[in-house]
């Protein structure tokens, strides 16, 4: 359905020039990622702030520079600068986001946010049946249609969020980009709205990339999830597994650190020690090696490929065994 | 009494009412202008200045002489017979030159609210469609148009208009030309920040995954969101562009005669006071300053109006 191979993201900052003509630095934030999504599936994308989750899924749906990379969506390569392959790739494609209430025009009632997709994507429809199709879209995320001359600031966070869903889904894509949809709501509307998306997605056999920072959210939604981290994939694997037994040391702090909604149960993160690369100036070898507490001394002359073990993908020389016994590790010496 | 109350209560016709009022929600505008409408000032200013606006369509049919025709009876007398009269038909007396001052003030608010209705809103359309584009690209277009406006700050528009009229020639429109281009940059930097905040929304993201051109969204969906803001600005710069045309004229450089202006008769009025001819400098200077409170009380009604703080 959708597939990413070795995704590039770069930046150039003009504020970083010590005169005009001096050239802008480049900030990396993507750093070859892959991945690949069925239809019905749900990939989720964790990873710390910063860490170029957004950033990545913006660059596939082409609100961000792709430097580098290619994007497939069923079985055809997307061109970026194409205006035909593009309206393709937006049919098929949409996205909801993180703050609900600003992703909403708040000049325009809900009924005009929800209809305005059919007038790009279902330009043959009709106007009555743009309305009718936007009410019954508005009605299946839960708002009364009664509702639909209201204007956003009249609805609750969560209420924006489902109406950001409508305009999303209303012109019928397969693939759903969810921008940290849930991290700006409340717990329990968090849950609402993430089973709703869990509804959604068997009703109408979407695919669903789902960013979040939190590993709860993902786990309950996700197949498989993707731990990022500084731009560049640290790991992959099925969901469960990856809970059960990360395997990459970053995805093992991650995980230390997932609050458990036990007040009994106390939890030790694993603290890191040192500090993260700039992403404007990235170290050849590994990217996570400055804060690794098992850092080799190859770790920081070359980036280690993704290695498979036991069903789980990590970019990491201590899953390649043989390597890991050769050299002792930099913070035992 | 209370049966009735009841009845209505119970009536279809009253659910019918309130779920109506339910459905079709209150806009933006809506709320606005019921805001605006509850500021007893503003509405009354509105009054005044409608009744400005016809005082210089209609002024005209009730006087008795044209605004250039010399009453050759009262010129060698203007001090002892040149004052406000009912007998001879001079409503405001004449000026200096034995003119009937009725006539030529109805032409001179006609010049005024004229170059400010014209001028002025044009002056804001253009200002702020540069500061949208230039707070939407940003980068090297913006930087330009900063430059240009900082450039800009540092000419004395009088100059401007002194050279402008030398090269071009001294009529209305040239005039409301001139104040245009001398107001390019109203309502520029404040739509430009605007912009530069709106346009990191995550709406504008939303419309650009429809495919959407950058023009579409900054007229379709920013433009409705700044729309309060160009409001606001245009009332304030009505009435600064009646005081620029009324200074300039003041100093010589504005209209033609035997045409005139609010500025043009405040000037002849007040070269003339110390010769006992007050009404000269009087009347126009009560139409100014009627025309310029009402305006004033305008734009503070539309801004306490549509500022989205009070929503």
């Amino acid at each position: 359905m959708l597939s990413v191979q070795n995704a590039y993201v770069e930046f150039r900052v003009a504020q970083t020039k010590k005169w005009p003509w001096s050239p802008a630095g480049i900030v990396h934030a993507v750093n070859g990622v892959s991945f690949e999504l069925e239809a019905g599936r749900t990939i989720g994308i964790v990873g710390e702030s910063g860490c170029g989750k957004s950033t990545l899924i913006r660059a596939v749906a082409g609100l961000a520079p792709l430097v580098s990379g290619t994007v497939t969506l069923d079985g055809e390569q997307v061109d970026y600068g194409n205006r035909t392959s593009m309206q393709r790739l937006r049919a098929t494609m949409q996205m909801i986001f993180q703050d609900p209430i600003a992703s909403l025009n708040p000049r325009m009632t809900i009924r005009e946010i929800v209809t305005e997709p059919l007038t790009f994507f279902r330009p043959e429809m009709g106007a009555a049946d743009r309305k009718t199709a936007a009410l019954a879209m508005l009605e299946r995320v839960g708002i009364p249609p009664a509702q639909a001359n209201r204007f956003p600031h009249e609805f609750s966070g969560g209420q924006c969020q489902r109406i950001g869903i409508a305009r999303a889904l209303v012109a019928e894509p397969k693939v759903l980009l969810c921008d940290e949809p849930v991290s700006a709501l409340d717990v329990s509307i968090q849950a609402q709205v993430v089973n709703l998306l869990k509804e959604l997605q068997r009703e109408m056999g979407l695919a669903l990339v789902f960013v979040a920072h939190d590993l709860g959210v993902v786990r309950h939604i996700s197949d498989e999830v993707l731990v990022m981290y500084m731009g560049a994939q640290m790991e992959r694997a099925p969901a469960a597994d990856l809970v059960r037994a990360p395997q990459h040391p970053y995805a093992k702090a991650l995980l230390s650190a997932v609050p458990v909604p036990d007040p009994n149960i106390r939890i030790a993160p694993q603290m890191l020690e040192g500090d993260l690369p700039s992403p404007m100036d990235l170290p050849p070898g590994c990217l996570f090696a400055s804060r690794c507490p098992h850092a080799m001394a190859k770790c920081i002359k070359a980036r280690p490929p993704m290695v498979q073990r036991e069903g789980h993908e990590a970019a990491c020389y201590l899953l390649d065994d043989a390597s890991a016994e050769q050299e002792p590790c930099l913070s035992d010496s | 009494m209370i049966g009735a109350v009841k009845r209505r209560l119970n009536s279809a016709n009253f659910a019918d009412e309130r779920a109506g009022e339910m459905v079709a929600s209150r806009s933006f505008w809506a709320d606005a202008g019921r805001r605006f409408l509850r500021n007893r000032m503003a509405v009354f200013s509105v009054g005044m200045l409608s009744v400005l606006v016809l005082f210089a369509i209609f002024g005209n049919l009730f006087s008795r002489w044209s605004f250039e025709e010399i009453d050759w009876n009262v010129l060698g007398r203007i001090k002892q017979d040149g004052g406000p009269s009912l007998e001879n038909g001079h409503w405001f007396g004449v000026d200096e030159l034995g003119r009937d001052l009725y006539a030529r003030v109805v032409q001179g608010t006609r010049t005024s609210l004229l170059v400010g209705f014209i001028a002025g809103p044009v002056s804001v359309i253009l200002g702020a469609t540069l500061g949208a584009l230039s707070g939407y690209y940003g980068g090297r277009f913006d930087r330009t148009v900063l430059g240009a406006y900082t450039i800009w700050l540092a000419i004395p528009y009088i100059i401007f208009f002194v050279v402008w009229q030398a090269f071009f020639g001294r009529s209305m429109s040239q005039m409301i030309l001139v104040i245009i281009l001398v107001n390019w940059t109203a309502g520029l930097l404040i739509v430009r920040g605007q912009v530069m905040m709106l346009k990191n929304r995550e709406f504008v993201d939303a419309a650009r995954m429809l495919g959407m051109s950058d023009l579409a969204i900054i007229f379709r969906h920013l433009a409705p969101n700044v729309l309060w803001v160009v409001v606001i600005y245009t009332s304030l710069v009505i009435p600064e562009v009646i005081m620029m045309e009324s200074l300039v004229s003041f100093l010589g450089v504005g209209i033609q005669e035997p045409n005139t202006s609010l500025g043009a008769l405040l000037s002849e009025g007040a070269s003339t006071m110390t010769f006992g001819t007050l009404w000269q400098l009087g009347f126009p200077a009560a139409i100014f300053v009627l025309a310029q409170v009402s305006l004033f009380y305008i734009g503070d009604g539309l801004r306490d109006a549509l500022d989205p703080k009070e929503r």
